[in-house]
């Protein structure tokens, strides 16, 4: 009965009667939003090709190891077979995916249904820009053989399925910036490793 | 760009990729697996640089689809390394291959915040993308503080500061309490003013999600959010690598125009106006350009635009805009564009009233329902569901049904549902409906759910007009050579009860039509034969004078099942033969079903159930919301009730109904606005009982409507009859219902008055358009109730008025209600009441709003009953008992034996008294089967005063006790004692407990008259 779980939800929360004139009761909540109620997140982002391979996954839900096998199953079947000419979102158990493919790459964000679709959208545009920069031409053999770049240059962009920085040209300088980190440690460690070579020699 | 010197890794892709089948990559896999796990396990030796390398073989061969099972100790032991390269990969790998759940990560929470809180920039910000990624609960609770810090600090650059703010907006998903602190609204203000427009988004994202479960609190943060977005839309200000394809950063546009969606209104007219003019650019100023990233991104933000002005709902001329835009963008060949145009357009007709403007748009809609783009085609049925009324029924329906022939299997249930229901709503004429489903069943019967053809079955059963049509029709259907189960079904049950209705047509002889049927019954499973033995027993029973030989072909045939092993056919087969045998009474015992109750269609219930997709979902609700004027059936259905769904179709002309037990039994003491009690004419209430048992269920003879009820008024506690014979007491007023208007309450007021007897905070009444909720404060005497009238609809509510009719023991003040209610606002009203002297009177709240021409008026009780006075003491025995000896004899101690008690055990009993503040001291009285309990009263005149309750009850007989109720004042001695009886006999908290109990019962009941259908 209606009434009943109205009253459960107000007794539960102490900001009661809020629910009068959040957008949420305008569009109508899904109940198989299983994380947070007012969560507008992307939920997952996937790479995957034209044949079908991951290039890359990252989870901004908790997903079980199950779930998630599943959940690539099942979408790639579903936007692999999409034609060229349709529409980037696909309605998929009750959440949004909004996809792109760029020559072999699909690039897929899971959002809830009432999302901005087009701005998600274009996160993957930016995200596929920023590589593109840092690789020169990106392509898909530059994701299998530094699929870790990927996952450096995601991180710089999202952050619990947020967009954290929309300037190509910061993200950029942090991601060279780690490099050049990365590179000095490794200098570091085989100059001193020469230096025990030659110690011990 | 290679690995740098991680060259195994790059020979281990290689390889891999050199596989040339799937088993030859197995192999290789788990070679690289052996050998992994082999290294792992002589942890000793591995040096942070080693690990590092097999923890990203570990990964790709995860993301490969790999179950890696191992090595994800070996990953978080990483972060702890001291070198950024090893700490970076542990972090990230971490993330990738583990949830929030996983118990490994509980182990690196110390060193994550040590990270955190250390003074390296490059550790904090893994630390904090790491968290914000997959941190759950146990991160929330141990770095929330830490991370705010952080956010907040002036030494801290950007780059960590729009982490710490995105790590923290994860932080509070996982556990709001980590911002409900003092002074954070403050902060978020503050925060807003950050000219970094990184740092800028990210607490945008923070604030959507602070909004939209808490606005009142944010408040503050509304003027700013306009302030952003005008520097924004003017690019004032915004530097060049935060413009994308010349559009000051969409995504903080879009972001902030959401968090404005959270505030109800915005009622500062400045703000409002400022806040105007930019939509209002956006709107108008939003060109199709070539470059479809240019494209994309501003229609994101014309897109949400559009979703803030639906929500403010101001000035209709921009709505107006709105629609025009959307007709514009739903003919456009770019399919997204014409994807949302879609869906905001259903969206639209939620919130506003477009309707008519919308309807101009339908040909075009139609065009893309036939789109080769499922997601299109979705949106498209969606809307046309949504836009469906009487005046375009019949041409949406046409449409549907010819589109089911081609629609893919995906669509076809949603597809063949909402036709139906479609069909049911808006049908111009009775045939024209039975015509639709007959026709869905036809092309799409895998589709069509029981629930359908129940539905028609029941409209021709209920309308004695439409069933020679009905047969006809059927005959028509089986006439074809092939048919589809439920067509089978559904035509045999039609001409079984009305094919003696034909008879006079060519074709139509009950030996020709029970030919046609039977030829079928080769074809059809073992759920179907039963209903075809049962129209053979009818079309036995309607052929007179007899037919000697159809008598014996159908008596063969009964013979025949006579041994079948499906149990139901052989019982059927059995019994038909020997009631056939029994000539005259054959006619009374398969006499016509009779009508159905009405009841709310299942098929919308159905649809509300059904997860077929979410923004859809949208659409069904504004289905079940709408009032239809409904040209399919007379009713006369009573105005004021209170659970009836709304926007229901009303089976036929019945009498007044209502449609739960409980709800019955309170309507019976109707009362009026002046206080005096009518008694509601008595017509017995209809249960609505499942479909099913409905269509096959009781035998006409022995159990016509109305015998189910009068059992079903005994389901009732006896509130009715104290209600009746009190007419005085103010207890009849157990409901003081709705009276004589269109909307109807969502859910039932009674209810939620007695939830609220017995909490403080809840919901008191609840229709489409208003929720009023109460919160209220009891101290000693004194009362302090809040109620809340907050406005669901995005118009404003007008002309609100709020009288309470105070009995004479309370003195109730209630501030002043606004005359309106903005649109979806919500308004607090304060009420103080006193308690003068002990009654169990109750106030009533006079309540009544106009939204649109409706004029709405309801008359609800006030929680501020005699039971809120009451507070908690517990009593020793040596306090007890002396208190109880000195108090002797009537009028302060008054003693009564109880009948009828509702049967309860002593700890319910105990239960029950317990949550009226009545405080039950066990042990206190040595006789376990008896209760003693305490509490103490305040009001004006008799202050605090100590009450004393002893219950004796009868173990052997729970229907009877007896009661001693004493205290210090003769009046409340008597009230208390009335009230404890009220709820001894009543027992009003679990009432929905009976109503399913009792359908359960009727099910029963049900299978049990299907198996005994003849039984004599």
């Amino acid at each position: 009965m209606v009434g009943d779980g109205e009253i459960a939800i107000v007794a539960s929360c102490p900001s009661i009667f809020s629910v009068v004139g959040s957008a949420s009761l305008k569009f109508g909540d899904k109940a198989g939003d299983f994380h947070n109620k007012n969560a507008k997140m992307i939920h997952f982002v996937l790479l995957i090709s034209r044949q079908g391979k991951v290039r890359l996954t990252k989870w901004y839900s908790p997903y079980s190891q199950k779930e998630r096998s599943k959940v690539i199953r099942e979408l790639s079947g579903v936007i692999l077979a999409r034609g060229p000419k349709f529409c980037n979102f696909v309605e998929w158990g009750g959440y949004k995916v909004v996809y792109k493919r760029y020559a072999s790459l699909y690039f897929c964000m899971c959002i809830d249904h009432d999302d901005n679709e087009l701005e998600k959208l274009e996160i993957i545009h930016h995200f596929v820009e920023i590589m593109d920069r840092y690789f020169g031409s990106v392509c898909e053999l530059d994701l299998i053989f530094n699929f870790h770049k990927a996952y450096y240059i995601l991180d710089e962009i999202l952050i619990a399925g947020e967009l954290q920085e929309s300037s190509k040209k910061t993200v950029a300088r942090l991601i060279t910036a780690q490099d050049s980190l990365v590179e000095t440690a490794q200098e570091q460690a085989s100059s001193i490793s020469t230096i025990i070579a030659q110690a011990t020699k | 760009m290679a690995l740098s010197g991680m060259r195994g890794l790059s020979v281990f892709i290689s390889d891999v990729r050199n596989c040339q089948n799937k088993e030859q990559e197995r192999v290789r896999v788990d070679k690289e697996l052996g050998n992994i796990r082999t290294r792992f396990k002589n942890d000793k030796g591995l040096t942070h640089y080693e690990k590092k390398k097999y923890v990203w073989k570990m990964l790709y061969i995860y993301m490969l689809g790999y179950d890696v099972d191992f090595g994800h100790m070996e990953a978080v032991s990483l972060i702890s390394a001291p070198k950024y390269p090893e700490k970076q990969v542990g972090y990230i790998v971490t993330s990738c291959l583990l949830n929030e759940n996983h118990d490994f990560l509980r182990l690196a929470i110390n060193t994550v915040r040590n990270d955190i809180i250390g003074r390296n920039e490059t550790f904090q910000c893994l630390a904090l993308t790491m968290v914000g990624n997959i941190g759950g609960r146990d991160f929330s609770e141990s770095l929330a503080p830490d991370v705010q810090k952080l956010l907040m600090s002036s030494s801290c650059r950007p780059l960590v500061r729009k982490k710490a703010a995105l790590c923290l907006l994860r932080l509070y998903r996982k556990n709001p309490d980590v911002v409900n602190i003092d002074g954070w609204s403050d902060r978020m203000v503050q925060l807003l003013d950050e000219r970094d427009l990184g740092v800028l988004t990210s607490v945008m994202s923070l604030l959507v999600a602070l909004v939209s479960n808490n606005h009142d609190t944010y408040w503050s943060c509304l003027p700013k959010c306009v302030k952003i977005l005008e520097r924004l839309s003017r690019n004032h200000d915004v530097p060049q690598e935060y413009t994308y394809y010349g559009i000051p950063s969409p995504w903080l546009q879009v972001k902030t125009m959401r968090a404005l969606q959270y505030f109800p209104a915005i009622e500062d007219p400045n703000i409002r106006r400022s806040l105007f003019e930019v939509l209002q650019r956006i709107l108008m100023g939003t060109d199709v350009v070539k470059n479809v990233n240019k494209n994309n991104a501003s229609h994101a933000v014309l897109f949400e635009a559009l979703a803030l002005v639906m929500h403010l709902d101001a000035e209709k001329e921009m709505m107006s805009q709105c629609v025009a835009l959307l007709g514009k963008f739903i003919s456009v060949r770019e399919p997204n564009i014409r994807y949302l145009g879609l869906e905001n357009m259903t969206r639209m007709l939620m919130v506003a009233d477009v309707h008519d403007i919308i309807k101009r748009h339908q040909a075009q809609i139609i065009t893309s329902l036939k789109d080769p783009d499922i997601s299109i085609r979705r949106r498209a049925l969606d809307l046309l569901y949504g836009l469906c009324d009487v005046t375009n029924a019949k041409d949406i329906v046409e449409e549907l049904l010819q589109y089911l022939s081609s629609a893919d299997f995906a669509m076809r249930e949603e597809l063949a549902l909402k036709a139906a229901i479609l069909a049911e709503k808006f049908a111009p004429d009775l045939s024209w409906y039975v015509d639709v489903i007959l026709q869905l069943i036809d092309k799409a019967g895998d589709f069509v759910s029981d629930d359908i053809w129940f539905r028609v079955v029941q409209f021709v059963t209920n309308n004695e007009d439409l069933q020679p049509y009905a047969a006809a029709k059927a005959k028509e259907y089986v006439d074809k050579p092939a048919l589809h189960e439920t067509m089978v079904k559904v035509s045999a049950y039609l001409l079984g009860e009305y094919s003696h209705l034909l008879a006079r047509r060519p074709g139509c002889s009950p030996k020709e039509i029970f030919s046609i049927i039977h030829e079928k019954l080769p074809t059809v499973s073992a759920a179907t034969v039963p209903i075809l033995l049962s129209t053979y027993a009818k079309i036995l029973m309607h052929t007179q004078p007899p037919d000697p030989e159809l008598q014996d072909r159908i008596w063969a045939i009964f013979n025949k099942y006579e041994s079948c092993i499906d149990a139901e056919i052989q019982q059927r087969a059995v019994e038909y033969f020997a009631l056939s045998r029994k000539g005259a009474v054959l006619m009374d015992i398969l006499a016509e079903m009779p009508k159905f109750p009405e009841r709310q269609s299942a098929l919308l219930k159905k649809a509300e159930d059904t997860e077929i997709d979410t923004a859809e979902q949208s659409a069904i609700k504004l289905r079940t919301q709408q009032q239809t004027s409904n040209a399919l059936v007379v009713t006369d259905q009573r105005p004021a009730n209170g659970s009836l769904p709304v926007g229901q179709l009303s089976l036929v002309k019945m009498p007044s109904i209502s449609s739960t037990a409980g709800a019955n039994a309170i309507d019976q003491g109707l009362a009026h606005a002046d206080g005096t009690l009518s008694i509601v004419d008595p017509q017995p209430a209809t249960s609505s009982a499942d479909l099913l048992g409905d269509l096959l269920g009781p035998p006409a003879i022995e159990d016509p409507p109305g015998a189910a009820v009068s059992a079903q008024q005994n389901v009732v506690p006896g509130l009715d009859l104290e209600g009746a014979s009190n007419a005085a007491d103010a207890l009849a007023l157990a409901l003081v219902g709705v009276q004589s208007n269109s909307v109807q309450p969502i859910g039932n007021i009674a209810e939620k008055f007695q939830a609220l007897c017995l909490k403080d905070s809840g919901v008191l009444y609840e229709d489409p358009y208003i929720q009023i909720g109460i919160k209220a404060d009891w101290r000693t005497q004194h009362g302090r109730l809040v109620l809340f009238l907050g406005n669901k609809v995005t118009s404003p509510l007008d002309s609100v008025q709020a009288l309470i009719l105070p009995p004479t023991h309370l003195k109730m003040e209630l501030s002043l209600v606004p005359e309106t209610i903005p649109p979806r606002a919500q308004v607090q009203c304060p009420l103080e009441v006193v308690n003068l002297r002990p009654s169990r009177d109750v106030a009533v709240l006079d309540f009544s709003y106009k939204f649109g021409t409706t004029v709405v008026n309801v008359k609800l009780r006030l929680p501020a009953v005699f039971s809120k006075f009451f507070q908690p003491i517990s009593l020793a025995a040596e306090e007890f008992f002396p208190q109880w000896r000195s108090l002797s004899g009537p009028p302060l101690k008054l003693q009564e034996v109880v009948r009828g008690v509702k049967p309860l055990s002593l700890p319910e009993m105990a239960n029950l008294f317990n949550s009226f503040h009545l405080i039950v001291a066990p042990g206190l009285d040595p006789n376990p089967n008896n209760l003693a309990a305490s509490t103490t009263f305040y009001s004006e005149s008799t202050r605090a005063m100590l009450c004393l309750i002893r219950v004796e009850t009868d173990p052997s007989d729970r229907t009877q006790l007896r009661m001693t109720v004493a205290s210090g004042d003769p009046t409340l001695t008597f009230e208390l004692k009335e009230f404890i009886k009220e709820q001894l006999i009543s027992i009003p908290t679990p009432t929905p407990v009976p109503a399913p109990a009792h359908q359960h019962q009727n099910q029963q009941h049900h299978r049990h008259s299907l198996q005994g259908q003849l039984q004599v």
